[in-house]
């Protein structure tokens, strides 16, 4: 019989699977539950984008496109990028189209760390940046936000984590749990700490669309500064509601991106080529969608944000992505204990804080990816739920 | 505010004053104060609830009857759509513009019902020179709602 042990990497082996895929999978079999659970848009793609992926298969573009994607796509990505951030990115060398923002973000690290490097993560934040360090045999390096600083990264807490092994810096804003942003002030301290480094910052800025501040996204890379020493991961999924069209991309100074491209080409050859057409499209013509889901967004944002704090659960308002992160310590029980115990008695999922690293220990993460109406129900029995604990 | 007040509101009428207050970021008594201003100026007609009836043994039939008139001198179409719109089987009158004049919506009991209220009673008035009867085979959506839907969220990321 075959040993598989000795087939199958320790790395690997060693990367435990979520515990709560248990849990997930009682509520996936569950009637009745009204879910709060997941981090995907319920808005379908634009149209527009529906139909010009469509309309590419029909003129039979299905073959591979170049490399680092369709030259039409780059042109767009850096009119996008510079329009957005003011940022200039040469669509020749300095940008990558990518399978989701998640290989954008797995090629970078790859094209930075060496075996033993550091990798400063700040958690509780999206759950693929300390998995995919370990599997390149970087060290990942865990920053714990906290909610008195609104879960954003702080100059001191940057400082204290960087030794000599210290390679990159993954800046997950706006962010998912948590729904904090960086906003330009707080990007210019972290800058002041990076700016004499060697320190590349790998910015995953998936939800820059999605913020609900005064003043829209800032990217580090507009910081002075900063570009060289920035590689932009983005992505159509969240902006575009496009998630299973699997596609992103990164853009950063040249020389890191020659190393990226050449990670990309190895591993994926390229982009899907449909998904690459039908984003040609949502750059160029899908500002007013952009806008109204955003519109819809915001208003889910405060029905989240009142329903848990009239239930006792004190809820910080998320300025960016779409999720709320409610406290639930007042109740007693662990985050985990919440979310079972939520499920169990009024079939309502939400995730656990600590899905997403220790430090989301006493939060949930409920997601406002749903119509007001669901919200409104799940807000009720959350709200019949706590008042019951405390009985 | 007040178009978003009235989206909403379209969207759905049952929402809370204190649940329109939070999603537009104002307060509960202002919420009031809008909705009280704005059904008296007319702007908020009326709530009802959008029923499948076909989900009932009670069915009903509807139709939509095009009517050709010939336009008053000096009323234009208003006096014969008003005439129209005064029944209790109309449920909703439209000037149209292309092949026809009125677009009548007819709701009834039974087939007969209808085609009896058309005969009797639209075809019959001066004006309307011609009356074309279409009868609703199967609702798919009403009012914004679609009525036959009930897909699962096939969403399944919980983590992403």
């Amino acid at each position: 019989m075959i040993d598989y042990s000795k087939v199958l990497t320790q790395t690997v082996c060693g990367i435990k699977p979520s515990g709560i895929r248990k849990f997930f999978d009682i509520a996936a079999n569950m009637d009745d539950v009204i879910s709060l659970g997941v981090g995907e848009p319920d808005f379908q793609t634009p149209w527009l984008v529906r139909k010009a992926g469509i309309s590419s298969l029909e003129k039979g573009k299905t073959k591979y496109t170049s490399n680092q994607g369709l030259d039409t796509l780059r042109a767009e990505i850096s009119n996008y990028i510079k329009r957005k951030c003011d940022i200039e990115y040469c669509p020749n060398g300095e940008v990558v189209v990518t399978v989701g923002g998640s290989e954008a973000i797995d090629a970078t690290l790859r094209a930075v760390v060496n075996a033993g490097d550091e990798v400063i993560i700040p958690q509780p934040s999206y759950v693929c940046y300390e998995p995919i360090t370990q599997l390149i045999g970087g060290v990942p390096v865990i920053i714990e936000t906290k909610a008195e600083d609104d879960f954003k990264l702080t100059p001191e807490q940057l400082k204290n984590a960087i030794t000599d092994k210290t390679k990159a810096l993954i800046l997950p804003y706006p962010c998912n749990p948590t729904g904090a942003i960086m906003e330009r002030d707080d990007l210019e301290k972290i800058a002041e700490v990076l700016r004499d480094t060697n320190i590349l910052v790998i910015s995953d800025e998936i939800y820059s669309e999605l913020t609900f501040a005064d003043n829209p996204h800032v990217s580090i890379a507009a910081i002075d500064g900063m570009r060289e020493r920035t590689v932009i991961v983005n992505g159509f999924s969240k902006t575009f509601s496009m998630t299973g069209w699997r596609l992103g991309f990164a853009c950063g100074p040249a020389e890191v991106m020659q190393q990226v491209l050449k990670i990309h080409q190895f591993a994926i050859m390229c982009a899907p080529t449909t998904s690459q057409y039908a984003a040609v499209e949502a750059l160029r013509n899908c500002d007013d969608a952009v806008e109204s889901m955003k519109k819809e967004y915001n208003r889910r944002r405060r029905l989240m944000v009142n329903g848990f704090n009239k239930a006792g659960l004190i809820c910080r308002e998320p300025r960016g992505a779409f999720y709320a992160f409610p406290c639930i310590k007042s109740t007693g029980l662990t985050s985990e204990e919440f979310c079972e115990q939520l499920l169990e008695a009024k079939h309502v999922a939400v995730v656990p804080g600590t899905a997403f690293g220790k430090g989301g220990e006493g939060f949930i993460r409920a997601s406002y990816c749903y119509s007001t109406e669901h919200i409104i129900e799940a807000l009720r029995r959350i709200d019949e739920f706590v008042k019951e604990l405390k009985k | 505010m007040k178009k978003e007040l009235l989206k909403l509101l379209s969207r759905n009428a049952r929402y809370t004053n204190e649940e329109l207050a939070v999603m537009l970021n104002t307060t509960e008594a202002d919420i009031a104060a809008q909705i009280a201003a704005l059904e008296k100026e007319g702007l908020l007609c009326g709530y009802k609830a959008v029923v499948d009836w076909e989900q009932l043994d009670d069915a009903r039939v509807s139709a939509i009857i095009e009517l050709n008139v010939v336009p008053k001198a000096d009323l234009g179409f208003e006096e014969v759509a008003e005439r129209v719109a005064a029944y209790p089987e109309v449920e909703a009158v439209y000037l149209m513009s292309g092949g026809y004049d009125l677009n009548v919506v007819v709701k009834g009991k039974t087939l007969q019902d209808v085609s009896r209220f058309v005969a009797r009673e639209l075809a019959t008035i001066d004006s309307v020179t011609s009356t074309a009867t279409h009868f609703v085979m199967r609702r798919y959506k009403e009012m914004d709602v679609k009525l036959f839907d009930n897909k699962p969220d096939d969403r399944g990321q919980f983590l992403l």
